[in-house]
């Protein structure tokens, strides 16, 4: 802690506030990884806030540009590293559409179980350390015991449960286990009461209402201005989904809804990833019913050598909208990948969210963003 | 995404189900050296003709290289300085009122080295476009944070990782390499080995990152 020096107070009196600039993080539990941010105070007002990151900087894109197409696809699990499954299938799409192929219905259906699974997994993580911040230690329990389920049955799969490299490009290179259906069925059993449990808990709770009504308000223009998207956009009233707007995978098959709600407040961030996971449930169900018989690999050359060219291909992740910018030079390495990361990009609107906000409220709105600083700094 | 449109010309992408597909991988056994240095193959993108395109040529002429489309997916060619005007039109005119991202792609062996490219979005129109410009080293191109607020740490990561300035930029800073390191990683004269050995030592203590 330090003063901001240039302020010379000699009329001022013990009572005065002064600008004071505060550190918070880089190694903070509530910063959920690296991030550091630079808080501008007067009292417990925040004036203004600057983001230190690169902490977790690895340079992915630039190993990108030293590995073969299909070398490179265990590297994009290690972005978003609590939703490994969605990053796997951005990438393998991309390719896939530089490629000019795709993947067999039956691959289509196991992508689209795995990923909501991960995208439950993913918001699991985010209600858990979202809700500790805040000061309820029991969610984050709860949450890892239902986020195990989900992990088990990729484990099962494919043998990891954080880093999966569950997708091939072309489609998958593990057919499903004996049993995979009746799991996934078990797990869609068991998790809709546990939604019921953790809304028991929070929703009505007069100290989660307090603590997240009327915080961090995003609207819906604001939202377009900073490139937010995700949960954070489609609370601000926004009914915008990729999986809706741009179907990949066969998401038009299956029958589910877009939650919103109109305040664009950490509280109906909330309430929007709760409903996710129940719509997840309910696409995992749909799939699961309707696992097509067939390969599990497409046509894919033995050498991943797509035409000279370039295609940027967009998934709704867990976080929003993750982007593959792909250009390929003819050779067998990308000559050039760009990930557009959801959190990188939501995260710079966390100044004008605390902005005239109290202390207190950073760690609510650090916990809605759902940011994960292994994406932010790839 | 309008109509998918094959693309023509002698490097066509392989055809979706075609007998195409194992064509290329047979003859040559797995050794990445034996790439045939081929010269240089161009894009088989296709002329992007719709109302948008058509306006966008009548508005800024001779500014605008190429509108075309590759793998159903539309992009314009502009000349750098049209680049924030073609982006105001399209968000004020046109509806494309969400900037997905900007990036560069680095050509070491053009005169004009850095693709840079912007994409954007409609939500009202559900369309995607992508801005290419290119531009020489050294150029400093004008910054868009005018038109979205969010090309502030796009431009940022671009400059960190290029070295492209951008001309009227409030805050151009590096943004995941510290502050003090020499060099722009993702350059193609950056080896993936290379590193700020000063950097490294001064700040780590170590002699090496390696």
């Amino acid at each position: 802690m330090k003063a901001a020096s240039e302020a010379s107070m000699p009329d001022s009196t013990f009572l005065d506030s002064t600008e004071l600039v505060l550190n918070m993080g880089p190694q903070h539990p509530s910063t959920h990884g690296v991030l550091r941010v630079i808080l501008k105070l007067d009292g417990e007002k925040i004036l203004g806030t600057d983001c230190v990151i690169g902490y977790l900087h690895r340079g992915v894109e630039k190993i990108a540009e030293n590995r073969t197409y299909a070398q490179f696809n265990p590297y994009v699990d290690r972005m978003d590293y609590v939703a490994a499954v969605s990053n796997g299938l951005g990438y393998c799409l991309a390719v896939e559409k530089l490629l000019n192929i795709e993947a067999p219905p039956r691959a289509q259906v196991v992508r689209v179980i795995l990923t909501e699974l991960n995208r439950i997994a993913s918001h699991l993580v985010w209600l858990g350390t979202h809700a500790l911040d805040i000061g309820a230690i029991t969610p984050v329990f709860y949450c890892f015991r239902e986020r195990e389920e989900a992990l088990n049955i990729f484990e099962k799969y494919c043998g990891a449960r954080l880093t999966t490299h569950a997708f091939r490009i072309g489609g998958l290179q593990y057919e499903t286990y004996d049993g995979f259906e009746r799991d996934v069925k078990a797990f869609c059993d068991m998790f809709p009461p546990k939604v019921d449990e953790y809304e028991a808990l929070l929703t009505g709770n007069r100290i989660w209402l307090g603590r997240l009504t009327n915080v961090g308000v995003l609207t819906a223009d604001e939202c377009k201005e900073y490139g937010v998207t995700g949960p954070l956009l489609r609370a601000a009233g926004v009914k915008w989904d990729l999986r809706k707007a741009q179907p990949y995978s066969g998401y038009d098959k299956y029958d589910f809804e877009i939650p919103t709600r109109q305040n664009g407040d950490t509280f109906d961030r909330y309430i929007v990833r709760m409903q996710e996971m129940r719509q997840s449930v309910r696409i995992i169900r749909q799939a699961v019913e309707s696992i097509p018989e067939g390969p599990i690999m497409g046509k894919v050359p033995k050498v991943i050598k797509p035409a000279v060219g370039e295609a940027y291909v967009s998934i709704e992740a867990p976080k929003g909208e993750l982007g593959y910018y792909v250009v390929s030079d003819g050779s067998t390495q990308p000559y050039r990948v760009r990930v557009r990361p959801p959190s990188f990009v939501n995260l710079q609107a966390l100044d004008r969210m605390v902005r005239g906000a109290l202390v207190a409220d950073i760690c609510a709105v650090i916990g809605t963003l759902d940011i994960v600083l292994g994406e932010v700094d790839r | 995404m309008a109509d998918e449109q094959k693309p023509g010309g002698t490097e066509a992408p392989l055809p979706a189900g075609g007998e195409a597909a194992g064509k290329p991988a047979k003859p040559s056994p797995p050794k990445p050296a034996a790439a045939p240095p081929k010269p240089p193959a161009t894009m088989a993108a296709t002329p992007w003709e719709s109302d948008l395109a058509r306006g966008l040529k009548e508005r800024f002429g001779g500014q605008i290289r190429e509108t075309s489309t590759y793998l159903g997916q539309n992009f314009i060619v502009a000349r750098p300085e049209a680049a924030i005007p073609i982006l105001e039109y399209l968000k004020l005119e046109a509806d494309f009122d969400y900037l997905v991202d900007i990036t560069a792609v680095d050509w070491p062996k053009r005169p004009e080295r850095f693709d840079l490219v912007y994409i954007v979005y409609s939500f009202p129109r559900n369309e995607r476009v992508r801005i290419k410009t290119q531009i020489p080293d050294g150029h400093k191109p004008e910054t868009a944070v005018g038109v979205h607020l969010t090309a502030n740490w796009l431009e940022r990561e671009v400059f960190d990782m290029f070295g492209i300035e951008f001309a009227g930029h409030p805050d151009m800073r590096r943004i995941l390499m510290p502050e003090e390191w020499q060099g722009h990683p993702l350059r193609k004269d950056y080896s993936i080995l290379q590193q700020d050995q000063r950097w490294v030592q001064e700040s780590l203590g170590i002699e090496s990152g390696q």
